[in-house]
């Protein structure tokens, strides 16, 4: 927790200290999942979602990522990573920032996060980090909307974490990466505030992190059906 | 000595009768700044007007007057009003931070300036996003002397693109989804009938060299979703002007959007353009004529019928129109045309026709597409191509070498957009549409010389980050333009995006360079389309310093904006600058 209470101080230390008094601070929210998973033998609340402050030159991005199971009541996963954005190309930003991870069940982790986030040719969505603690990892997202029309929209996205090092304790081993594929169609209800969707959410652990998963006596390979909100504010 | 005396009677006279018709006003005018309700039919929210209503009031005065206008701020806010076109002494020219501080909530500010010029104006807010809620009038400048035309009746035609969302939200909007208010994107069934149309190979290559750019040809209003108004009333709403058959009607047209260009057409009758931003040119007979944002145009028209005329201006990207009516009795309403298909921006317009003007990479108005790279294009046989437009003269005309011009159909062409923009406007009706190229000043207002020196000015922006900037600074970050009294500038404006820019410099006269020396046009707005470099200068005779920059209202906010200062100046004239920080 310190390190996030240390990032959010000196973020606003350079702000105070911006010379450009002028600048203009923007905000923002938005969730692109914000969904129930109906899967074989598991039902979950999840959400994939982030808020944003800040200024063209600077940005301070919170992100959410969780999983919340239903069978017993838990956090399988949740994930909050505080992030400093700062564009380095006409398309691109680069990150850095902590990421805490604090799910109801083993232990909790804390990482120092290095990426890149932008607009890649072809109008794809790209987030590539990098994890730092003694249990580093990578992970890459990329999502594309698609326009079915202007307002009935399908969005296929694909996020791939790699483990570099073994974390038993997590379930994960080197190299063993988990793959996310998801297909959500959604309809823009009201402006881009509200488009409620549905979809197919499809979880695979490969590697020897799918064998610890299974003898955790969980699924390695999950499809599960959404039915969410994507929101914008 | 007869003369002189009759010249002297006559004067006394005239000052006389100016003095008893405006006894209750003269030269004295009041303004209030208040907390409006926008009532488009299509929506209601609250906004800012003058004088209780948005528009606020036609302010109508007389060329060498002296007004007085004392502006009181009923907002909770700190607002400003800007003499948009006015030639006036820098610390009345109403832009907080430039000209003075602005007038905060409660105070009462009083504006004093003499009144030089005459024509068609209007005012403005110059702070935050007061103006696209509402904060705009009309200005109307009698002449002292005869004008070269003459009229039985007049009406100002303002029209503004009233938006449901506030200012400020729409821009925290462009700021998190530069694309938020774009629902005119290409979709996957536009890609289907394309691919029907052109094959899928041409379909595919197409969205790919888009798609490698990250941009989108349907990229031409930032902003929709609007509902354009003509004098505060919609297409339901019907703004009436009624005439008598016969008579000659003169309609001042002000665009007071904050992103909006109208196409504007009288189906059924000719216009004769015979002003451009106040300024009398040459009378042009035109079908249609483009508006850029803040720009004015002054057209005269003579409906024989008794009969109503529907007033019609359509928006540039075709997401919305607004329908008035000239008609011979109340409760008459104009046929409202159907909009046109919307245009698609073609690489054209994203700069490929600067380089060299390598004609293979001109994508054709007509559909056909070419690879950014033109490499798809070698081999073309000139003679054989279809240009439905084609206009073949940069202003610059350096561009042109080389080039056969018997092989172009040059009817429809405007110099003043990039050759083979998606963008080149032409009339409903087939006729004539009206272009920069037609403006001839009837006036020079200075000498014609020769520019002492050039200023380039690239319009840059990044449409991903929703960011604009002149020579890819922005406003915040960048050193004021400093001009010396005296000089004539030629400015230089190199349009890099792929949005066109309605460039105004505040405080002195933008002579577009059309090419016709000394009868170029005298502006306060020139419009920069995409892919295009053109040119303007300006006598630089107002000491001080003045704003300058795009009026679309999200493009100034966000950056494309400068500072300019007018150094030295005759004495007693020369500006006394205040010591303040810049920016």
């Amino acid at each position: 927790m310190f390190t996030r209470y240390a990032a959010l101080s000196a973020f606003s230390a350079f702000l105070l200290a911006s010379p450009v008094s002028a600048e203009q601070l923007f905000w923002g929210i938005q969730a692109e999942q914000l969904e129930w998973r109906s899967g074989e033998g598991s039902e979950a609340f999840a959400w994939d979602a982030d808020a944003f402050v800040g200024t063209d030159e600077l940005k301070v991005v919170w992100r959410s990522e969780a999983e919340y199971a239903t069978g017993p009541s838990s956090f399988e996963t949740l994930e909050n990573q505080l992030r400093l954005q700062v564009p380095v190309s006409t398309f691109f930003d680069a990150v850095a920032g902590v990421r805490y991870d604090s799910p109801d069940e083993g232990p909790h982790r804390t990482y120092g996060v290095l990426g890149l986030h932008g607009l890649a040719k072809q109008w794809f969505e790209v987030d590539a980090d990098l994890y730092l603690s003694e249990y580093p990892s990578a992970r890459f997202e990329v999502e594309y909307e698609g326009l079915i029309t202007n307002r009935v929209i399908f969005t296929p996205s694909i996020e791939l974490d790699i483990p570099l090092v073994d974390d038993e304790a997590t379930s994960r081993a080197a190299f063993g990466p988990k793959l996310e594929v998801g297909g959500r169609l959604s309809y823009d209800l009201l402006d881009r505030a509200i488009a409620p969707y549905v979809g197919v959410h499809w979880e695979r652990t490969f590697g020897k992190s799918g064998r610890l998963v299974r003898a955790e006596g969980e699924d390695d390979d999950v499809v599960s059906l959404v039915v969410g909100f994507r929101l914008m504010f | 000595m007869t003369i002189g005396l009759l010249r002297r009677a006559f004067l006394l006279g005239a000052g006389l009768a100016a003095a008893l018709s405006g006894a209750a006003t003269a030269g004295e005018y009041s303004l209030t700044v208040d907390p409006v309700t926008v009532d488009t039919g299509a929506f209601t929210r609250s906004g800012i007007g003058y004088n209780g209503a948005t528009p606020g009031p036609v302010l109508r005065f007389r060329e060498g007057e002296d007004v007085t206008i004392r502006v009181t701020n009923n907002l909770s806010e700190p607002t400003s009003i800007h003499w948009h076109g006015l030639i006036l002494p820098f610390e009345q020219d109403g832009v907080p931070g430039i000209s003075y501080e602005g007038i905060a909530p409660g105070e009462t500010f009083t504006y004093r300036f003499p009144i030089v010029q005459s024509g068609t104006y209007w005012f403005h807010s110059h702070t935050g996003f007061q103006e696209p809620d509402g904060a705009y009038g009309a200005i109307v400048i009698e002449p002292t002397k005869r004008e070269p035309f003459r009229y039985d009746r007049e009406y100002v035609v303002q029209l503004t693109d009233a938006h449901p969302h506030s200012g400020n939200r729409i821009m925290r909007n462009l700021k998190m989804m530069p694309d938020y208010y774009n629902r005119k994107q290409r979709t996957l069934f536009d890609f289907l009938r394309d691919t029907r149309e052109q094959g899928f190979d041409a379909a595919l290559s197409d969205r790919s060299a888009w798609g490698d750019m990250r941009m989108m040809p349907t990229d031409i209003e930032d902003l929709q979703g609007f509902t354009p108004l003509m004098n505060g009333k919609s297409s339901a709403q019907n703004w009436t002007g009624l005439f008598t058959p016969g008579e000659r009607i003169r309609l001042r047209f002000i665009n007071s959007s904050a992103m909006t260009y109208f196409d504007i057409r009288i189906p059924g009758l000719k216009m004769t353009v015979v002003q451009a931003d106040g300024n009398n040119v040459l009378p042009v007979p035109v079908d249609e004529f483009r508006i850029a944002v803040a720009e004015t145009y002054d057209i005269l028209v003579q409906p024989k019928e008794d009969t109503p005329f529907a007033i019609f201006a359509e928006s540039m990207g075709r997401t919305s129109s607004v329908r008035g009516t000239l008609a011979t009795a109340e409760g008459q309403k104009g046929d409202i045309p159907d909009l046109r298909k919307p245009p698609l921006l073609t690489m054209a317009d994203m700069g490929m026709a600067h380089e060299g003007m390598d004609h293979g990479a001109m994508s054709m108005a007509g559909g056909t597409h070419t690879m950014p790279d033109g490499s798809a294009m070698k081999g073309m046989d000139h003679s054989k191509m279809a240009m439905p437009v084609g206009a073949h003269t940069m202003p610059d005309g350096s561009t042109m070498k080389g080039m056969d011009h018997s092989t172009m159909d040059m009817g429809t062409s405007d110099p003043f957009y990039a050759p083979g923009s998606g963008l080149m406007p032409t009339a409903a009706n087939g006729g004539k549409f009206l272009s920069y190229n037609d403006l001839r000043t009837q006036k020079p207002l200075y000498p014609h010389r020769e520019a002492t020196r050039e200023i380039e000015l690239r319009l840059t922006g990044n449409m991903e980050r929703y960011m604009w900037s002149i020579n890819g600074i922005k406003y915040a970050d960048a050193e004021p333009i400093r001009l010396q009294y005296g000089e004539r500038v030629r400015f230089k404006f190199v349009n890099e995006t792929m949005m066109t820019h309605p460039m105004h410099l505040h405080g002195m006269w933008s002579i577009l360079d059309t090419g016709k020396g000394k009868w170029n046009p005298v502006k306060h707005v020139v419009s920069v389309a995409p892919g295009t470099t053109l040119f303007m200068e300006t006598e630089v005779d107002a000491p001080g310093q003045w704003a300058f920059h795009c009026h679309l209202s999200y493009h100034a906010d966000s950056g494309m904006f400068r500072k300019v200062i007018v150094e030295g100046g005759p004495e007693g004239k020369a500006a006394a600058l205040p010591v303040k920080t810049e920016g």
